[in-house]
């Protein structure tokens, strides 16, 4: 019969039912970094508990670390304590630590696909809600909590439910100055942020068939943003691609015979699906956020919502609260809105085809007055390509501040926050109420050539107008 | 170990009215720099309960005819965002013992249940009875029997619902399956020794 690549994968790793009838599922790749999982590690020492495959997880440090300091002890005792227990626990329990001395660390969305360690048909968990990341490459990849960090920890799988699977479709072309990040708020603000309760989304279509890797982990990324766990693309000749060369790619004939699986495993033509959505290409417009969660989205050409138009009491509140903590105002353009922050960066953008794409427009121009831009590459690994591009120096003559690999200003857990009520015009994943880091702080999420156009010009705008050129 | 079988919740609720309450919310990210989840409950709903400089703002956790509270209500897709496990166990550790709302985050759900901590939905219209009936009288005891999805109040009873797998656990006191995760691990191995991947 027919099968869509999620229930391949989950076949291929349930391994018996429990008696509470959900699946005990094998966990094939655990990646785990220094926030979530400390407390996983003193309750396996409470419990006298081995890691059960210590091969199979793999950790770096990401949101506390300091993107403008490198030695230790950070400034921050806390942050300092966080990154001593990792070390302190992967080298107890034998597990590979991607630490800042070797050259690989970043942000564990980026690391896991840069070292090939994110491959299809494999299931991934993560400590982390953006872990529908590697679903990019065709793997069934979610975020779990802390105590399902031990339940992975100590058993290599977990308790869980089965997801059905809606299929998005993409199909045409996006026009130029239309981005990955773009589709992906365009499909939340369609769908809802919980219309994706219960269900793994499978991308499809030819604009995902044309996506690069990078375009594709972007959309992925943003998947539980809209209430989806797990969010996938089918894998192809771009995946393997990709994966071709890296550290923990297969090599030889094994790669032949990894290659055959990978291609297997996809989706087979005519399979049934729990839901289908089809989206047109050409109705996704340069979006931005104007409220406090992903979903309160519009085209940059659009106006910020009005209360009194909304088509339901509920959505009237919703925009009520949104626009009280943002302090905009209903009915005027989004365009014009000044800006005090712009920040480039994140497991959603933080890819060195986002800061490529960025360096094309920016060069030869300045960061507007008053407005500090940070660039923060999402792993050393970027990093270092951008020096060797010389997208680093483009960035610093630009204006912008160049920072060390980390989560950064998308989460604040370092020092880098908002401060006050500032705007943030952010390539970030969430606008949540104080999610940079002030209790008052405001975010607009966009794509990172948004990002960079508000920075050149101070205030949210159309990148297509500011950079004159078709973007694409 | 014998975990308790969580059959019933009974205590006096809060409502905390909203919807898309997300984890950051719950919990901010700057309260996560720690590396036990001991003392979290203090930090419950801090920037929205709290100005900067530490003194209360109006919020229903603060409202000292609240205090005490064990049963949370609230709306459409509370605990979205993150899958912090700091935000159910800083709502455990401030003594919060079940949640009712319209709808649930899919992993805020799961780690709820994973905590022994119900998560039980009910139609809007039920949960504003429930709110009703507590501002009126916050003494009314609120109990939300979870075998037979149903919540009573104030002489009243309404109809809740709970995902089959998570109501079983809870009410057979297996909601942390750590035991039975052990006890499949050898079927487990095999599993993963058919698999390239885990293999090579």
């Amino acid at each position: 019969m027919a099968r869509t690549l999620f229930q391949k994968v989950w076949d291929a790793h349930a391994v018996r039912t429990l008696a509470n009838g959900q699946t005990q599922l094998l966990v094939g790749t655990h990646l785990i970094h220094e926030v979530t999982s400390p407390q996983a590690f003193g309750m396996m020492r409470d419990l006298g508990l081995k890691v059960a495959m210590p091969q199979r997880t793999y950790a770096t440090v990401d949101h506390i670390v300091p993107t403008d300091q490198v030695s230790e002890p950070y400034a921050d005792p806390l942050a300092d304590a966080m990154i001593k227990e990792l070390r302190r626990s992967c080298a107890e329990f034998g597990i590979t630590f991607f630490d800042r001395s070797t050259g690989k660390q970043g942000i564990v969305h980026i690391v896991g696909p840069e070292q090939g360690i994110t491959q299809p048909g494999t299931t991934i968990a993560c400590g982390d809600s953006h872990t529908s990341t590697h679903g990019a490459f065709g793997a069934i990849a979610f975020g779990i909590g802390t105590t399902q960090i031990r339940d992975v920890l100590a058993t290599q799988t977990m308790a869980l439910g089965k997801l059905k699977v809606r299929r998005i479709e993409v199909n045409g072309r996006l026009r130029p100055g239309v981005y990955a990040k773009d589709v992906i708020l365009h499909i939340i603000l369609s769908l809802g942020v919980n219309g994706g309760t219960g269900y793994a989304y499978e991308y499809a279509g030819e604009v995902f068939d044309r996506f690069s890797m990078e375009e594709r982990m972007t959309v992925c990324n943003m998947s539980i943003e809209g209430g989806a766990r797990a969010g996938y693309v089918n894998p192809d000749e771009t995946t393997f691609a990709y994966l071709k060369g890296r550290p923990y790619s297969p090599k030889g004939a094994q790669w032949d015979a990894a290659v055959a699986e990978w291609r297997a495993v996809a989706s087979d033509p005519g399979c049934a699906y729990d839901d289908i959505v089809r989206i047109s290409a050409s109705d996704i417009a340069p979006t931005v956020t104007w409220g406090i969660n992903p979903g309160q989205g519009i085209p940059i050409t659009a106006s910020i919502p009005d209360p009194a138009r909304a088509a339901s009491p509920d959505e009237r509140a919703s925009i009520e609260e949104a626009l009280a903590y943002m302090k905009l105002s209903p009915g005027a353009p989004i365009k014009g809105t000044k800006i005090d922050v712009a920040f480039l960066g994140s497991c959603t953008n933080g890819r060195l085809s986002d800061f490529q794409e960025v360096a094309r427009f920016i060069k030869g121009r300045r960061v507007a007055p008053g407005v500090k831009a940070i660039a923060v590459p999402g792993s050393q690994g970027v990093g270092l390509l951008c020096a060797e591009l010389g997208i680093d120096k483009v960035f610093r003559d630009a204006g912008f501040e160049w920072r060390n690999a980390g989560c950064s200003m998308c989460l604040a857990m370092n020092p880098d926050k908002l401060v006050g009520d500032q705007l943030c015009a952010s390539s970030s994943n969430r606008n949540f109420k104080g999610r940079q880091g002030s209790p008052t702080g405001r975010t607009l999420l966009m794509s990172p050539v948004m990002v960079a156009a508000a920075a050149v010009t101070g205030s949210v705008c159309d990148a297509r107008d500011v950079f004159g050129v078709s973007a694409n | 170990m014998a975990l308790e079988k969580i059959t019933r919740v009974a205590g006096r609720a809060v409502h905390v009215p909203g919807n898309d309450i997300d984890t950051d919310r719950i919990i901010p990210a700057r309260f996560m720099k720690c590396v036990t989840f001991d003392g979290l409950g203090e930090y419950l709903f801090y920037d929205v309960r709290r100005n900067a400089d530490g003194s209360e703002k109006a919020h229903p956790l603060n409202e000292a005819r609240f205090k005490g509270a064990s049963i949370l209500l609230s709306g459409v897709n509370f605990g979205c965002g993150s899958s912090r496990e700091h935000a159910p166990q800083a709502l455990q550790k401030f003594g919060i013992r079940a949640v009712i709302a319209e709808g649930f985050a899919e992993i805020f759900f799961g780690n709820c249940v994973t905590l022994g901590m119900p998560c039980v939905t009910a139609s809007r219209e039920d949960i504003l009875r429930i709110a009703g009936a507590v501002e009126s009288d916050p003494g009314t005891e609120v109990s939300i029997d979870i075998a037979g999805q149903s919540v009573s109040f104030a002489g009243r009873i309404a109809k809740v619902s709970i995902r089959e797998s998570a109501r079983d656990a809870l009410v057979n006191g297996r909601w942390d399956p750590i035991g039975e995760l052990i006890d499949g691990a050898g079927d487990a191995a095999k599993v993963a020794k058919g698999l390239r991947y885990m293999v090579a």
